[in-house]
């Protein structure tokens, strides 16, 4: 078997004394930021990436492994004890959790997201290793048309589908898409939206502007809001070991989480939330305990979490194969591989096996130590929660400055990041998405790219988007995907009306 | 359901001035990428020039700005709670004061030290004394931490180069 040979490989590069520290770093590093409160996992990644600046592209990504699955659990351990889900993924989490936490029993909250995330980490980064050569190898036969239509339907899915309104959405991506048009168009060398001023030539830097949109952001949203109401911390009380039933009630919801997290995580439709809020809904429905469940039911918290991390992995088979980010965690750890110049895709993997071999590793590795490290460790990160909130997001803006003055130490760069900082502000506050502004950013160009390139070849005829199979369907897809939230709001209006 | 399906009571059916700020924006925004698009030179290759994408982004951009039109005349617009400015001015003020810090060479520890002290008296804390000096240690131990242990070049400027 080719994939299992892939793997040994791999492995054999991961488990390098260096490249298990690095791991270990990473994990540590991404589980301390990510339990912060109102630090989602696509902050921890762009807040660590300028740690990983002087690291050679193998020792980085392995980190980024254990930056992306650490941020993830300290999302989690956040969501249970304080109620601030860092991202909605985590909604379903906090839901129950906070209410286990509540009825002192936050220990097994802890433990059953913990383990969940594990047994779903683990299961769906087999996914991972075991779809990505199927999906390569289909990949390699692709023309820049199919990657355009297969663009186009992760935009929309992105921004339309599933938010919870398409208007809104598409504004928001349609912001990043304008974004990624500033600076010197890659074909012909001409400067667009430059305005004369020389930083704009290079373009907007993705971590600026996360940064900027996530951290910035989120310290405005909170200050502006904070005469509204302190979070209040849960203490662990109690024992920190599910019991006998705790494992009954566990299990099944961890594999059905991971049942629904990780294909719907691998299709470009982006996003966590559909899993989760599937998942709990029929955590719901199947249990023995219904009347538990908005009262702190165990398979409340453990199959969304299961389903968070299993679609998390998801993700990173569009990513590590098609070079197709579909969240906003995604695009950055795709902007952690464009600071070395790599571009994830089919030719990733024939070139640079041992890179993405070892990544792959490096996230079984990752999930190891996050269980080893995060139940004997709740005490240190419930100490992080119980920073003080001044202190906490005058150290968050300290960082995220840091990132921005040691990439690009300019006062244009700076103003930049501070600009983001008011976009984000302004749409937490008109309730705008923001993964959309980032993966319009990141893909824009690159979707541009290819558009461009199917063109020339086919001189200029724009039937070639129709004449390929495969980018006819998925032009299709994403036409379907977005007016089907206009029609399926219009049905609702008017069963509304009927009733 | 989500509360937004929620069918809303006459008082939220009125016309929201955020949402025709956002529209208008997103419809100066088009105005914008068409006229930058206008000057960019026509190129003699075949398919696509540098041009047409921007002008495709702002017909979409124009279409939103309807859309966001329709959606603040209707009153379409989820529930805000209120904001205190005064926090986000002041948090403003102190990334102000780091840009200009970093731009005239006054360094990394006294730029980032002034961001820290204002935030955190956004975020309510009144004993500034003292959180400057937390602010100079936590920014010096960072400063030596990148730029000597990770070579990362931060600016240095008068404080700096005293280490």
């Amino acid at each position: 078997m080719e994939t299992f040979a892939a793997l040994a490989h791999g492995m054999a590069v991961a488990i390098q004394p260096m490249n298990l520290l690095y791991a270990l770093i990473g994990v540590f590093l991404g589980t301390a930021v990510g339990v912060l409160p109102g630090i989602g996992p696509a902050l921890t990644v762009a807040l660590l990436l300028p740690v990983t600046y002087k690291l050679d592209p193998g020792g980085s990504l392995i980190m980024f492994a254990g930056i992306y699955y650490g941020g993830m659990y300290g999302g989690s351990t956040t969501a249970i004890l304080i109620n601030t889900p860092g991202e909605s993924a985590s909604m379903a989490t906090a839901l129950e959790g906070n209410k286990m936490a509540k009825a002192g029993r936050g220990g097994p909250a802890l433990a059953t997201a913990a383990i969940g995330s594990f047994v779903a980490g683990t299961i769906a980064t087999i996914g991972l290793a075991f779809l990505a050569p199927l999906l390569v190898d289909f990949a390699v036969k692709f023309g820049p048309e199919d990657y355009f239509a297969l663009m186009c339907v992760a935009f929309v899915t992105v921004s339309a589908t599933f938010g919870d309104s398409p208007i809104r959405g598409l504004t928001s991506l349609f912001i990043g898409l304008t974004l990624g048009l500033i600076g010197i168009d890659k074909l012909t060398g001409q400067a667009r939206l430059a305005f004369g001023v020389p930083e704009l030539l290079d373009g907007v830097e993705v971590t600026t502007l996360a940064v900027g949109l996530f951290a910035v952001g989120e310290a405005l949203y909170v200050a502006s809001r904070r005469h509204h109401a302190e979070e209040k911390i849960e203490p662990v009380r109690g024992s920190l070991w599910m019991t006998m039933e705790d494992w009954k009630r566990s299990w099944k919801a961890w594999l059905r989480g991971t049942m629904f997290g990780f294909p719907i995580g691998a299709l470009p439709a982006g996003g966590a939330e559909i899993p989760t809020f599937l998942s709990y809904s029929t955590e719901r429905r199947l249990s023995k305990h219904p009347e538990e469940f908005g009262k702190g039911a165990i398979e409340g918290v453990a199959g969304p979490e299961a389903a968070n991390n299993a679609s998390a992995a998801g993700t990173l088979v569009p990513l590590l194969t098609l070079g197709l980010p579909t969240s906003a965690t995604a695009a950055m750890m795709l902007a952690g591989f464009q600071q070395y110049g790599l571009n994830p895709g089919p030719l990733l993997f024939a070139e640079r096996p041992d890179l993405v071999w070892g990544l792959i590793a490096s996230l079984f590795i990752a999930n190891v130590m996050l269980l080893v490290l995060n139940l004997p460790l709740v005490g240190l990160w419930v100490r992080l929660l119980a920073i003080p909130q001044p202190w906490l997001y005058a150290g968050i803006l300290v960082f995220a400055t840091m990132g921005t003055i040691a990439a690009k130490p300019s006062v244009v760069e700076l103003s930049m990041l501070a600009g983001f900082g008011v976009l984000g502000f302004l749409m937490r506050r008109y309730d705008f998405p923001i993964a959309p502004v980032v993966v319009g950013l990141i893909l824009g160009p690159i979707a541009e790219s290819q558009l461009r390139r199917a063109l020339a070849i086919s001189l200029g005829d724009p039937i070639v988007l129709l004449q390929s199979p495969m980018s006819a369907t998925l032009l299709g897809i994403a036409l379907i995907a977005l007016l089907a939230p206009f029609v399926l709001k219009g049905l609702d209006r008017f069963k509304a009306s009927e009733d | 359901m989500t509360d937004s399906d929620l069918p809303q009571g006459p008082a939220s059916r009125r016309i929201d001035p955020a949402g025709l700020v956002v529209a208008a924006v997103l419809a100066v925004l088009a105005v914008v990428l068409v006229l930058d698009a206008r000057q960019l030179p026509a190129t003699t290759m075949y398919g696509m020039g540098p041009e047409a994408m921007p002008v495709v982004i702002a017909i979409g951009l124009g279409l939103l700005a309807i859309g966001n039109l329709i959606d603040a005349l209707r009153g379409n617009l989820p529930p805000r709670e209120s904001a205190d400015p005064k926090p986000v001015l002041l948090i403003l003020g102190g990334l102000a004061l780091l840009i200009a810090i970093i731009g005239l060479g006054g360094g990394f520890i006294l730029a980032t030290s002034v961001l820290f002290v204002a935030t955190s008296a956004a975020f309510g804390r009144r004993a500034i004394l003292t959180d400057l000096i937390i602010a100079l240690v936590m920014s010096t131990l960072i400063y030596l931490a990148f730029d000597r242990l990770l070579t990362l070049s931060l600016p240095a400027g008068p404080l700096e180069r005293l280490l």
